[in-house]
């Protein structure tokens, strides 16, 4: 592709081939594509004749490796990015209505936010859960909360995310168990599972069990979904919160590729064929507030995930090459004071993540650096997104970045700077031994501090903390709160639901898990009988527990 | 008390939050300014700060929580030092907290609530003239 003949060629076999196949099967959403000005837009454009040299095969075409320039051969042209905004708060009762508000307001996919009782696997009448409950998302003890969840959702009609990670197999039982009820089979199930314990450790902090366990259970859940629900990735691969924690965007890459290789890994440890699971990984990233560096950032781990998954790990299908990703506005650089800049933050985000080729998009609400968001808050963050989708253009072409010098020049760079902490992870013994460290955990506290080092300092501008004060500021936007009465309220369902089930049933269940959870047979099938008898997110995780005891934190500071 | 003893700090992660990136930036800070800082991890209960707190023998606990919990578990400490019958700590708090808890916060004892985008000198400078040492 070196050469002005070799890129003409490899264009007419982009053209011909992924192209037409596309377009075959998903035609584009309009005829001709031009500027506002009438202007034609082509799908993709690539260098001018004097510059062909310099296109080499690290960029390629979209739809074709290493997929530098999009995973798909007409990206956005075929279909927008979907538009999925994380939300779960109080009771599946209150969720509900907030799933279904975002549904009319021409949101495309769902995605549930879990309250931290439930992440943790503890259930609502847990002491534990005291304050906790229905506060960062919705509360779901059993199945019984999660049929109201989707009550008047048809779950062959929405594709859906959940955020959740030691719990994953539950809360999957749970929505495969809503869709039997609601006559939807497991096979029709589209949608996405976070299920990525390693970045607990690293950031997020929701762990429950040490990475050992945790990764038998992954792996299970991996081949589980290779094998019955075909159109569900069972796992994203999150840089988001590393991001959050303070990583840079080398970090938010390096580290999130290496567990999603780790990952890997285990399934083909497992027995399993690295093309039976691999298309169906999916990955997660952060959108900062460094449009230009973020581009970059999306364009290179996509560059990096093809090369390793074919030479390193050996795939075949190029489906396994392919990094699909989700992407979220960075929720940490909000700013409580003066919160309606919040809006043209994440606007510029947002944009950086379309660019970037994203596959779906959440674009934080201006209020989230306060409280979770008010339902005229999430509007105009969806709004954002469809202002880009249909009013901008942006999506009317591949890519449109791609060729320029400085965008190509970080791409490389950033690709460079992740690949080194290949190397130093390697030599450590691995991720999990870099984990065990507390290596990774270590590399973000100390880019989190120099970041806050430069603010204070005055080297770093936060507009509004910083500079551009408003003296005296007094807040204007209205808070979200959630009702105190929201606790008792789930305690009690929660209590009552054990009263009213078969638990001579639950025991009997719960006790096959346990026997399975000690053997190496996969626990889906046990885990999916005990949800059905309405076992609850606190007693299965009881029984993991007492087989694979807790993780202990190393110390980091 | 002489004024060369260092000013012992705990800084503590209350409930099932794991958003500790605040929390170790100000642990960081408090021992850059000279603090001896012992961080707790996640997942701390009350009973657990407040043992830590009187075991470790600190002037200072500061607790970030940015779950919502906030209501629930910085009141249930103060409760438990009270039992303790201890007066002397110093408690901070930080992270997500609104305006409007604020002052039931305040009355239940929390000296004063650090929200998102304080510099770090402000909460340094805050211990080191309400500490009582």
């Amino acid at each position: 592709m070196g050469s002005e003949k070799g890129l003409r060629k490899t264009f007419k076999e982009w053209d011909e081939g992924p192209v037409a196949k596309t377009l075959a099967k998903f035609p584009e959403r309009k005829e001709q594509f031009e500027t506002l000005s009438g202007i034609p837009v082509d799908r993709l454009y690539s260098p001018s004749e004097k510059a062909l040299k310099e296109y080499g095969p690290e960029l390629g075409f979209p739809g074709m490796f290493p997929f530098t320039r999009g995973v798909q051969p007409t990206m956005y042209r075929g279909r927008f990015w979907t538009m999925r905004q994380y939300s779960g708060f109080a009771t599946a009762r209150e969720t509900n209505e907030r799933f279904k508000f975002l549904l009319n307001q021409g949101q495309t996919g769902l995605s549930i936010a879990f309250d931290l009782p439930t992440q943790i696997g503890y259930d609502s009448d847990n002491p534990l859960a005291q304050g906790e409950v229905g506060k960062v998302g919705v509360a779901i003890d059993s199945l019984a909360d999660m049929e109201l969840l989707f009550d008047g959702i048809p779950l062959d009609k929405v594709s859906t995310s959940m955020t959740i990670n030691a719990p994953a197999a539950i809360l999957l039982a749970m929505y495969i168990a809503v869709g039997e009820k609601q006559g939807v089979p497991m096979n029709k199930l589209r949608g996405t599972i976070q299920n990525d314990i390693l970045k607990e450790y690293v950031a997020r902090g929701t762990w429950v069990f040490g990475p050992n366990p945790s990764l038998r259970i992954t792996t299970d859940i991996m081949e589980y979904c290779a094998k019955n629900l075909p159109l569900w990735n069972p796992l994203s691969i999150s840089g988001y919160h590393i991001r959050e924690a303070g990583s840079t965007a080398v970090q938010e890459i390096a580290f999130t590729l290496l567990n999603g290789m780790a990952y890997v890994q285990a399934g083909v440890d497992s027995g399993l064929d690295v093309d039976s699971f691999a298309p169906r990984l999916s990955f997660f990233f952060n959108a900062h507030n460094d449009i230009l560096e973020e581009v970059a950032k999306f364009r290179a781990a996509r560059r990096m995930w093809a090369h390793l998954m074919r030479e390193k790990m050996g795939a075949k299908d190029p489906r396994s090459w392919k990094l699909r990703f989700h992407t979220q506005t960075a929720g940490c650089s909000l700013t409580s004071q003066q919160p309606m800049n919040n809006v043209v933050r994440v606007a510029y985000q947002a944009l950086a993540a379309i660019l970037g080729g994203t596959q779906s998009l959440h674009t934080n609400s201006m209020d989230e650096a306060l409280c979770l968001p008010t339902e005229d808050a999430v509007r105009v963050a969806l709004r954002t997104q469809q202002i880009l989708a249909h009013e901008s253009g942006i999506a009317n072409t591949i890519d449109p970045l791609g060729g320029s010098y400085y965008i190509e020049s970080l791409t490389n760079q950033l690709e460079a700077a992740a690949y080194k902490y290949f190397d130093q992870v390697e030599s450590m013994g691995g991720v999990v031994r870099a984990i065990e460290k507390g290596f990774f955990q270590r590399e973000i506290a100390e880019s989190a501090y120099k970041y806050q080092l430069g603010v204070d300092a005055g080297q770093r501008t936060v507009v509004g903390v910083n500079d551009f004060i408003i003296e005296d500021e007094e807040l204007k936007i209205p808070v979200l709160k959630v009702d105190k009465e929201i606790e008792c309220h789930q305690v009690e369902r929660v209590i009552l639901g054990r009263r009213k089930r078969d638990n001579k049933k639950v025991l009997e269940y719960l006790d096959d898990l346990r026997k399975v959870s000690k053997g190496t047979e996969n626990v889906m099938p046990s885990v999916l009988k005990a949800v059905r008898a309405h076992a609850t997110v606190g007693e299965i995780m009881h029984v993991w527990r007492e087989v694979y005891g807790e993780w202990n934190q190393p110390e980091v500071l | 008390m002489s004024s060369s003893k260092k000013i012992r700090v705990l800084v503590a992660k209350p409930g099932l939050d794991g958003h500790d990136r605040g929390a170790k930036i100000v642990a960081r800070a408090l021992r850059d300014a000279g603090m001896e800082v012992i961080y707790t991890g996640l997942r701390q209960t009350p009973e657990m700060i407040v043992e830590a707190a009187i075991s470790e023998d600190v002037n200072v606990i500061g607790m970030s929580i940015l779950s919502g919990a906030h209501n629930a578990l910085f009141p249930k400490v103060m409760e438990l030092l009270k039992a303790e019958g201890v007066d002397n700590i110093l408690v901070i708090g930080g992270g997500i907290i609104p305006q409007d808890d604020v002052p039931a916060l305040k009355a239940a004892g929390i000296a004063e609530v650090f929200g998102p985008g304080t510099p770090l000198a402000e909460i340094v400078g805050y211990i080191e003239s309400n500490v009582k040492l």
